[in-house]
């Protein structure tokens, strides 16, 4: 089995894990409308970071000669600091570094930068800059599965170390915010004008956000405390490149491959959906919810506090729900008012207590892929 | 132990399957499309596809008709998990010539969807009604060390028997290669 050792989340809300929690449990976000930018000709609403704030933070906190783009400072700064709270030797054969991210460094298509040669842009050079930042020889492994990647990386973390190749992964999953993701979005008519309302009725759309967040497995025989990965699955709807499946296919036995013997319906404390806010994303989930016997089981999501942060989400959201969890938490669905999915769900609009230790992690992404994983803790 | 059961590699010249070469007589990406019309000819959503999704519909196609099986059953235990290099950079640049002037600014949904690498991996799911598991992998270059370590990982999913798998590059469209197999349990 794997046991998460540490972690972080590097975001609009914080630069460590204590800070973004601290903040979305007092229901604060940094999702706001921008006119312009880019030169852009929509409006649109995102969660980024204050201008000039990743460069402020890097050079306070990481001493180094190297040029590094501003994407790739977003993945040291978290990086570095679930590496130092663990103690492991990063730079261990027995360690491997996995990235999860959609686009990486795709803005340097745009505008190159001077003494970051051009073929940074492609997503395994760039994961070699980071495993040799902290003098890991390891070939680094990018997964780039869509929206899904963040939950992909892990299970290939948790393969990796059960293989007993390797002691240690580091999962580190980042995507930065550009004119290319943003116009993407927009030309796919996806993107909200306002704050994000998942699963409720007047949702019309999506937020997109910027974040890295990094978490720390190790190979165990036996966990004695913590948290562990149980169990992950990637599924595909077999049905549209770029809209779920109506009876929720993929997703729905992505959740049934999860839910194992050892662990019933009524263990799970929530299910972290992915609840994009756009209208097919969260009734597909509703679908895949109620299929899978989970329509009494608490669901929340974080988009109304983070925006869609892509190749971050999986890792990100899943270290929020532990910490929530760890104080017998579930933590508030934000932008949610007035349930607008087919299927009943019983959506968390506020914090709400529980002593359960268990929850599942959902997502879904375009080229029809879902994934689910089971955490628990002891 | 898994083996591979069947294997083909399309290069811009040359393909060869199960270690014998196919007649071809078109070179660069009209050798996708000779391909298509010669041995699949029913599926128009190819010429939407880029070059990427070209190049590993038409090798996945190739490699199920040599294995012979029923086709079109809806089943979730066969895998399909790529790798590659330059993820899906050539989409990315089409994409980036379409916004880079604002002042004529048309971002096409069509070209954007291509710019994630994993949607071949979607197109061959909907076209063979795969549900099972489905992924990309990004290195920075080919190392079979890496690949047998994932794919030995792909198959610890209890419900995979089978997986299409291998390298699958496509740098543009004058410069691809694929190199894929089946691979069962």
């Amino acid at each position: 089995m794997i046991k998460k050792i540490a972690d972080n989340i590097t975001s609009p809300l914080g630069f460590t894990t204590a800070d973004n929690y601290k903040a979305v449990c007092e229901g604060k976000s940094c999702l706001k409308r921008y006119e312009g930018k880019w030169k852009l000709p929509e409006p649109f609403v995102a969660s980024l970071f204050q201008e000039g704030l990743i460069e402020d933070w890097f050079s306070s906190k990481i001493h180094t000669d190297k040029i590094y783009t501003r994407f790739e400072k977003m993945v040291l700064l978290s990086a570095t600091k679930a590496i130092e709270e663990s103690g492991i030797d990063a730079s261990s054969e027995r360690t491997i570094f996995i990235l999860s991210t959609t686009k990486g460094n795709v803005s340097l298509l745009e505008r190159n930068l001077c003494g970051v040669d051009d073929d940074r842009v492609l997503l395994g050079v760039m994961a070699n800059v980071i495993s040799h930042h902290f003098g890991n020889t390891n070939i680094p492994v990018v997964v780039s599965n869509a929206c899904i990647s963040g939950l992909c990386a892990q299970i290939v973390a948790k393969r990796c170390l059960e293989s007993g190749k390797y002691d240690n992964a580091i999962v580190i999953g980042a995507d930065e915010q550009s004119p290319f993701i943003v116009s993407g979005f927009l030309s796919f008519r996806a993107l909200s004008s306002e704050l994000c309302r998942p699963f409720s009725k007047n949702r019309n759309g999506l937020n997109l956000g910027e974040a890295a967040a990094t978490i720390i497995y190790q190979h165990c025989d036996n966990l004695i405390d913590g948290w562990q990965a149980v169990k992950g699955a990637i599924r595909n709807d077999a049905n549209h490149i770029s809209g779920p499946s109506r009876t929720g296919e993929g997703c729905f036995r992505a959740l049934k491959y999860v839910m194992t013997d050892e662990v019933v319906s009524n263990d799970i404390a929530v299910v972290n959906v992915h609840g994009t806010a756009t209208v097919y994303n969260d009734e597909m989930e509703s679908i895949a919810i109620s299929r899978a016997g989970l329509s009494d089981t608490p669901i929340n999501g974080y988009k109304g506090y983070y925006g869609h942060t892509m190749g971050a989400a999986g890792v990100l959201e899943s270290i929020l729900s532990m910490k929530a969890l760890d104080d017998g938490l579930i933590l508030a669905t934000r932008g949610f008012d007035e349930i607008g999915v087919t299927h009943p769900v019983n959506i968390s609009n506020k914090i709400r207590h529980t002593n359960k230790k268990t929850f599942i992690k959902l997502l879904s992404g375009f080229g029809g892929c879902n994934a689910a994983m089971l955490f628990n803790r002891r | 132990m898994k083996k591979a059961v069947h294997k083909i590699t399309i290069t811009t010249t040359d393909v060869v399957l199960d270690g014998k070469p196919l007649d071809v007589t078109c070179s660069g990406s009209s050798i996708l499309t000779e391909l298509y019309r010669k041995y699949v000819n029913d599926y128009p959503k190819y010429f939407k596809m880029d070059i990427l999704c070209k190049l590993g519909f038409i090798a996945t196609e190739l490699l199920l008709q040599t294995e012979g099986k029923v086709r079109f059953e809806p089943c979730e235990n066969r895998a399909v998990v790529f790798f590659n290099r330059s993820s899906s950079l050539h989409a990315d640049k089409s994409f980036e010539s379409n916004i880079s002037n604002r002042g004529n600014f048309y971002p096409s949904p069509a070209v954007f969807v291509y710019t994630l690498p994993n949607i071949v991996t979607g197109e061959i799911a909907i076209r063979n009604k795969y549900y099972g598991e489905t992924n990309f992998i990004v290195i920075e270059k080919r190392d079979e060390d890496v690949f047998e370590n994932i794919i030995d990982g792909v198959f610890t999913d209890n419900m995979t028997t089978s997986v299409v798998t291998g390298w699958l590059e496509a740098e543009s469209e004058a410069e691809f290669n694929a190199e894929i197999y089946i691979i069962e349990k």
